[in-house]
């Protein structure tokens, strides 16, 4: 009697459990509508999160302006230091402009031939596609554009002209600088450069940031001559001090920091790879100070302040090309052998090229810049192929073609015009007076001329 | 009344001037200076590359005491200023006509 009744009353409550479920498991089918919905959401959070991160990198990338400034400053005199801030100032006023009217569109419009892009200019882009990203990209890039044009600065310190400066900084933001840059990076928009299809590496720009950069450098200085003093009657070298070197050490660390932005910020996406790429970073600029303060040791005696701050940028610039398709340990080796290097190359270009570069530029970023993109194909993570190690050398070969020969032109024209080097005795009293009508530092009385 | 010009290595100024107030120096006036002597400077290196310092920074004090004080205030300058090594510096001991307080118009070792 009792179980029948439990039996009934279980029929009875069947019904109630069976909709109960079958509600629940409605909820848990696919709706096509609220699934697209959902889909378009995590799409439209990802996408903001991307423009967050990349703008932050751009903010990064753009302080590195202040780690050159002071770098180059601590490193030369004083009397030459309110110089070398316009420099560093106005090659970021006149790159963004350059970049905005005429480079951004070489380097990134649609490019038929592989060489140069041809629209795009003034971010035109924008009512053609209606997609606010291109803002966002125009800022990363331009940033990355300014970098490659200051890196020159400081190898031409204390001698050049300033009105010879601003035209070169036009001239590389305008044209030098994007039309390589469009043979590498134009995928990243609406461009397809002849390098980038051939399979070439450069992550962040070992190669078109900082080679780039590095060899206009190296043409540069070598169209200008040394500075007066620094070789004596028998072309051996003398020690000019640098002024600063505690604002040399900041502005080493503020680039180290800027970097952060600059290799993990390549990805332009918010997340994925931009933790191993921000930690192979770190241990390449790491190990890069390591190795140039031990070799400093060794040759120099003395482990050297102002080398060892060298390696640390030797290892930053050598891991950029390769810092998505290297293992952190790659990182570590490339870091070590780029701070070897730069301590070598400093030496090399000052004692038997007879280059009078003041911070060290043509070495860490024209030579270290080159070795990075080679040792992206040889610490391949994915591993090594003696046709990727052909592609990587031909773009580091075309890097240095392209840029010391155009340069090496361009100052040419620049002395031969409005003059390139300023007068022997301005260059005695130094830039500042001579070319600004003010030094850096009034109340201190000058040490020496 | 004397005047001692003492050339000295930086380092060693805080000695020098606090057993200087122990034996009753009243006043001292110090200046920052370079120079050489026989040691003629020396060699640095800088990146790789060689650079003299011709001049060595040292710390010049000037004292004016009564000459009764002479002998006692050297012996503690060249005490407290000595490491043995080369560049410890010098001591110019002159002769000084005269001194004036310009507050009171004092004059001679009133004034000092």
């Amino acid at each position: 009697m009792k179980s029948k009744k439990i039996i009934s009353l279980f029929f009875a409550i069947l019904p109630i459990l069976f909709l109960a479920v079958a509600s629940y498991a409605q909820e848990q089918l696919p709706n096509p509508a609220g699934i697209n919905d959902a889909m378009k959401k995590i799409e439209e959070v990802q996408k903001n999160a991307n423009i967050v991160w990349t703008l932050v990198a751009a903010f990064l990338v753009f302080f590195m302006q202040a780690g050159f400034a002071m770098v180059e400053s601590g490193l030369t005199r004083s009397k030459n230091a309110s110089n070398i801030m316009m420099k560093n100032l106005m090659d970021y006023v006149i790159g963004s402009l350059a970049f905005f009217f005429i480079g951004f569109g070489i380097m990134f419009g649609t490019n038929p031939t592989g060489f140069f892009g041809t629209d795009g200019f003034m971010i035109s882009d924008i009512a053609k596609d209606n997609d606010l990203w291109v803002y966002v990209f125009w800022m990363f890039q331009v940033v990355f554009a300014a970098t490659s044009a200051t890196i020159v600065s400081g190898a031409m310190a204390e001698r050049t002209k300033f009105i010879a400066y601003l035209i070169y900084s036009f001239v590389i933001s305008a044209f030098i600088y994007p039309v390589f840059g469009s043979w590498c990076w134009g995928g990243l928009y609406h461009g397809k450069g002849w390098l980038e299809k051939m399979g070439f590496i450069d992550f962040a720009g070992s190669t078109v940031v900082h080679s780039i950069g590095g060899w206009a450098a190296l043409a540069g200085a070598i169209v200008l001559g040394p500075r007066l003093g620094k070789y004596d009657s028998n072309g051996k070298p003398k020690a000019i001090p640098g002024h600063n070197i505690p604002l040399a050490a900041l502005g080493v660390f503020i680039l180290w920091f800027g970097w952060f932005g600059f290799n993990p910020g390549s990805t332009t996406v918010a997340g994925g790879d931009a933790g191993k790429i921000a930690v192979n970073t770190n241990l390449a600029a790491a190990a890069g100070g390591l190795t140039a303060m031990i070799t400093a040791w060794l040759l120099l005696k003395k482990p050297e302040t102002t080398m060892s701050l060298n390696g640390v940028l030797a290892g930053l610039v050598a891991i950029t090309a390769g810092c998505n398709n290297v293992s952190p340990v790659g990182s570590i080796i490339i870091g070590l052998i780029a701070g070897v290097l730069v301590v070598l190359s400093v030496l090399f270009i000052e004692k038997i090229l007879k280059v009078d570069d003041p911070v060290g530029a043509v070495s860490v970023h024209g030579v270290c810049g080159a070795f990075g993109t080679i040792a992206t194909a040889i610490f391949n993570e994915a591993g090594f192929s003696w046709s990727m190690l052909y592609v990587q050398t031909l773009g580091v070969i075309s890097a240095f073609v392209w840029s010391f020969v155009l340069c090496f032109i361009l100052f040419k024209i620049i002395s031969k015009t409005v003059g390139l080097r300023v007068k022997p005795e301005e260059e005695l009293e130094g830039l500042d007076i001579t070319e600004h009508g003010n030094i850096a530092y009034p109340d201190f009385v000058q040490a020496e001329k | 009344m004397k005047k001692i010009e003492a050339i000295i290595k930086p380092f060693k100024l805080e000695e020098v001037k606090d057993e200087l107030q122990e034996i009753g120096i009243k006043g001292m006036t110090v200046t920052e200076v370079k120079g050489f002597g026989r040691q003629k400077g020396h060699v640095e290196l800088y990146r790789g590359a060689e650079y003299d310092i011709t001049f060595i920074p040292k710390v010049k004090i000037e004292i004016v005491i009564p000459d009764e004080l002479v002998d006692k205030t050297v012996s503690v300058i060249v005490k407290n200023a000595r490491t043995g090594n080369i560049g410890d510096g010098k001591i110019f001991i002159s002769t000084l006509d005269d001194v004036i307080r310009i507050r009171t118009g004092e004059r001679g070792e009133e004034a000092i």
